[in-house]
């Protein structure tokens, strides 16, 4: 048995401490020791992205990434970045285009789309492809995705919000 | 599939990183990025009984320029090199390979460093290394030594690495004003493995060839060099036909190997279609 090791990190803004074994991956503590069922496990290999959380400010694959690793760091997932209302445009134009059916790689799709927002605010449908080619999605086949983060992107340039999208 | 139960210890500095790898010997891995070793562990195809994690040592940190090298910094990511302007001006070639480099969950990882010591016949830094000739340093209980990219890469997944030894930097020439650099890649997916990889670095004085340097990779058990095709290509202006000619040698000098998707014949057509792309764009 290998010793637990103690970790600290600011996870949605709350300090939280655990002791945990090293081969724990990030997203399996957020999962299961700590009940955070946002960020998802697809293929636990780094090629489908459904794990994709934020470690200091970046995307990373939340199951290429152990826990113990986060030691001092700060942590966000989608729950948190939607209490903040950082995904609320997009998540607005999903809904409205029907970028999800499952749902299954929506939380990852949703950060990923987050951050091209704010490094690649100047994108096009090919960029916007090349850049969620990290995260599977099996039922849309993208194209309604990529016209939910195209409205996001043309939107920010006009200085607008994505209007909500209400029952009627 | 979860990882088999390991232990970690969190390195301060290169010293101390050094001396743990030398204890614990063949039994402990490196961890910087963890972009490759966390899938392996993950799949159990690798099973150490520790992880050393440098990600803390400075020493193996940041981009600079020293003298007339650029030295980039073992843990310097794949995202950290898309965006330096140290690397646009002094090796823009590296600019643009970075995005061919998996996803941008993975570029925010992943490392110069851990890269070029994993060897992988199919990635971008180690033919890049080799295009730009990269010396590499190295530290081990013993000191420093370096080693050029020429010899770094030793066979599949295996560099002149010792297993007390830790990849700090690459030094890197900077880019003169006559030089060119084009990067060609194709892969069945943006960000997939490259189904066959060029980077390509010319030099040239009043109009001819210089020197040339054409690294393909995922040809090949390492990153390789058409040395015919850049022996003839030396003391040539680039035209239509001597562009044909350097074709022909280069798929003439280069024994491919197939992988899992591509045969050998595929590799060996795609590596010429590589270079006339590459020497069309380096003509003018």
């Amino acid at each position: 048995m290998k010793h637990k090791k103690q970790i600290t990190m600011m996870l949605n803004g709350k300090q939280i401490s655990a002791d945990i074994e090293p081969r724990r991956h990030l997203v399996d503590f957020l999962r299961e020791d700590l009940g955070l069922k946002g960020p998802h496990l697809g293929c636990e290999q780094g090629a489908c992205g459904a794990c994709t959380v934020r470690v200091n400010g970046q995307i990373v694959r939340g199951c290429l990434y152990l826990a113990v690793q986060a030691d001092g760091a700060t942590i966000e997932t989608v729950e948190g970045l939607t209490e903040q209302g950082v995904l609320s445009d997009l998540q607005e134009a999903f809904l409205r285009h029907n970028a999800l059916q499952c749902g299954f790689c929506t939380s990852g799709m949703l950060l990923a789309a987050a951050e091209l927002i704010e490094h690649q605010p100047k994108s096009n449908r090919e960029q916007i492809r090349q850049w969620i080619s990290g995260n599977y999605c099996r039922c849309t086949g993208y194209h309604s995705i990529v016209n939910a983060i195209m409205e996001v992107l043309e939107a920010r340039a006009d200085g607008r919000k994505v209007k909500p999208v209400t029952a009627a | 599939m979860k990882a088999a139960a390991f232990d970690y210890v969190k390195a301060k500095n290169l010293v101390e990183a050094i001396a743990l790898l030398s204890e614990h010997g063949e039994d402990a891995r490196l961890i910087a990025g963890g972009q490759t070793l966390l899938a392996t562990l993950n799949l159990r195809l690798s099973e150490p009984s520790i992880l050393i994690d440098i990600t803390a040592v400075s020493e193996l940190k940041g981009i600079s320029v020293q003298g007339n090298m650029l030295r980039i910094g073992a843990l310097v990511t794949h995202t950290e090199i898309e965006g330096s302007d140290l690397i646009a001006q002094h090796a823009p070639l590296l600019t643009e390979a970075a995005p061919h480099i998996a996803h941008r969950a993975i570029r925010n990882l992943g490392t110069w460093g851990g890269s070029l010591a994993y060897g992988d016949p199919a990635a971008e830094w180690p033919a890049c290394s080799l295009a730009l000739d990269a010396i590499m340093v190295i530290q081990g209980p013993g000191g420093i030594r370096k080693v050029s990219a020429n010899d770094f890469f030793i066979d599949l997944y295996t560099t002149t690495l010792q297993a007390d030894e830790i990849l700090v930097a690459s030094e890197i020439p900077l880019a003169s004003s006559n030089q060119s650099h084009s990067f060609q890649e194709l892969a069945r997916r943006h960000g997939d493995y490259a189904a066959v990889g060029l980077a390509a670095v010319i030099r040239k004085e009043k109009g001819k060839v210089q020197t040339c340097r054409l690294a393909f990779f995922s040809v090949a058990a390492i990153p390789t060099m058409a040395t015919k095709a850049q022996a003839f290509l030396e003391g040539k202006s680039i035209d239509a036909a001597l562009i044909q000619q350097a074709v022909k040698l280069a798929r003439e000098e280069i024994e491919t190997l197939a992988d899992i998707t591509n045969s050998q014949e595929t590799k060996t057509h795609l590596l010429g279609v590589l270079l006339e792309r590459a020497l069309t764009k380096m003509m003018p």
